[in-house]
């Protein structure tokens, strides 16, 4: 019985808690980390799909760059990425804003911490889709893309009437993976003081000394929205696999 | 009988006439295996060539190195008088010059394939248009219409709005002729169109095959249907090793064959 007391406690403070603005700004958190996911997914498919062209290419020197790209930003601990784009990014900023003169030589100039944290998480992000788009690149049937030679469409042609759409295609279900990681990576740039869901559950734990309370509840919205976007990445692969399933 | 007298006036078609293709001491090596050694061969507007050879004899390449999809070493090629241009590339193998004339003149080149090779995210309707349109620039809607004509030709227009790989493979290659034939091409390039097929699925690319020829278009037919390279025919022409072995007017290259080799291959394919 004391502990069914124990627990009506426990909900009415939480209750309190989130009423007197905490819930608000976990609500802000959501939003902040969907915001950064999303803007990391895009970055990452713009240099993901560059880094599998890349890594495809004839030339020695481009698969080589493509293929230290993905060797290093997917060996490398994500906060340290984090980290190095951040802080150095700081230092690098600083320095030449300090040598044009367009700060003083003892001010600082900050690295803008949203900025520092897509683009760490995106290049992440990128390395991970490059090996998506290669792959789904690979799976195309070589005889398509003889075809469209065959018919006279030019490279830009091919791509965008054959490769592009086979690409997306073959890349749904990969793109789901990668997008549950990087909703994931997008929690370590709390780090740079970026107010998503993880820097927001911080503060309000330590803040009220909750600490079970508000990690078990950002757990639980991290959960929602990784198992959310689930069925909705599975909905977009059956709309693009169409052409592969019988038709009712 | 009319269609023999009709197969022959084909073959003689008249001389002064640009070819629609020429074809000049072709040469192709895959490392150090040399598959063709100088090929030549001309096709004048509505002839109807077979080329027939044993496995590896070198005939798909020929094809292929008319429309650059394999390089040619050395030789040339020209369509209509034109002469395709090369150079050599960086590494000293022979590249096209132009990218460009390759392409458009690709675009007059229709090639139907072994395997179909149809866009599988597209429909039927859009593997028609989809080349008219973009690389030709015609208007879709005029596109759209002649598809489905072509369509109803080969007689798949109720399969318009199937993605190919719901068809049977009779069906695709009949869907792939009339994409190529979407193009208005002014020569067609069959490679082995029905290799691939189930024995029963053959027949109904054939009849297809046939009535293009009858209307009298120009045709290179890579093949190993001797039915075909009989009596549509205008030309047949034998590769061995790489190399041209006989030409001839197919009921004459049947009934006597000119070299020992044709004569192996053939008896090869009675047995």
């Amino acid at each position: 019985m004391e502990f069914l007391s124990d627990l009506k406690d426990q909900v009415s403070t939480a209750y309190e808690l989130l009423a007197a603005g905490w819930g608000v700004q976990l609500l802000w958190g959501i939003a902040w980390t969907l915001a950064v996911t999303v803007i990391s997914m895009l970055i990452g498919a713009v240099l993901g799909s560059l880094v599998a062209a890349a890594k495809l290419s004839h030339r020695g020197g481009l698969r080589l760059i493509g293929e230290s790209y993905t060797t290093v930003f997917r060996g490398e601990p994500e906060l340290l990425i984090i980290y190095l784009f951040y802080y150095g990014g700081t230092q690098v900023l600083t320095g030449v804003a300090r040598s044009t003169g367009s700060i003083g030589s003892t001010d600082i100039l900050n690295m803008p911490s949203f900025l520092g944290g897509v683009l760490a998480v995106g290049i992440i992000s990128g390395a991970y889709q490059a090996e998506v788009f290669r792959g789904s690149f690979l799976a195309i049937h070589r005889g398509e893309l003889e075809a469209a030679r065959a018919y006279g469409m030019s490279a830009w042609l091919r791509f965008r009437l054959v490769i592009m759409p086979q690409v997306l295609r073959l890349a749904v279900p990969g793109l789901g993976n990668v997008w549950q990681l990087t909703i994931k990576d997008s929690a370590l740039i709390s780090v740079t003081g970026v107010a998503e869901l993880m820097l927001t559950a911080n503060k309000a734990a330590r803040s009220t000394h909750h600490s079970l309370l508000f990690y078990t509840l950002a757990g639980i919205l991290y959960l929602v929205m990784t198992s959310v976007s689930t069925p909705i990445f599975d909905k977009a692969e059956r709309y693009t696999s169409r052409s592969f399933t019988r038709p009712k | 009988m009319s269609a023999n007298i009709a197969a022959a006036a084909k073959a003689a078609p008249s001389s002064d006439e640009t070819p629609a293709i020429s074809v000049k001491d072709l040469r192709k090596c895959f490392g150090d295996h040399e598959v063709l050694k100088g090929i030549s061969l001309e096709a004048h507007k509505g002839d109807v060539i077979s080329i027939l050879g044993s496995s590896g004899s070198g005939k798909s390449t020929m094809l292929r190195c008319i429309n650059l999809l394999e390089t040619p070493d050395s030789g040339e090629v020209r369509v209509d008088g034109e002469l395709i241009k090369m150079k050599r590339g960086r590494d000293g193998h022979q590249i096209p010059a132009d990218i460009r004339q390759v392409e458009r003149i690709r675009a007059n080149l229709a090639m139907v394939f072994q395997s179909f090779n149809l866009w599988s995210h597209m429909t039927v309707l859009e593997n028609l248009v989809a080349a008219p349109t973009h690389v030709l620039k015609r208007p879709r809607a005029e596109c759209l219409e002649q598809a489905e004509a072509l369509l109803k030709r080969v007689g798949i227009w109720e399969r318009r709005n199937y993605y190919p790989p719901h068809m049977s493979g009779g069906q695709q290659q009949r869907a792939a002729i009339a994409r190529a034939l979407a193009m208005n091409p002014k020569v067609m390039l069959f490679d082995e169109p029905t290799s691939a097929l189930d024995p029963e699925l053959v027949g109904e690319v054939l009849r297809v095959m046939r009535s293009l020829a009858e209307e009298g278009r120009t045709m290179l037919v890579v093949t190993h249907e001797m039915g075909f390279a009989r009596d549509v025919s205008s030309k047949v022409m034998f590769l061995h090793k790489g190399e041209v072995d006989s030409v001839g007017e197919p009921k004459e290259m049947f009934a006597r064959p000119p070299t020992p080799q044709f004569k192996q291959f053939i008896a090869n394919f009675n047995k």
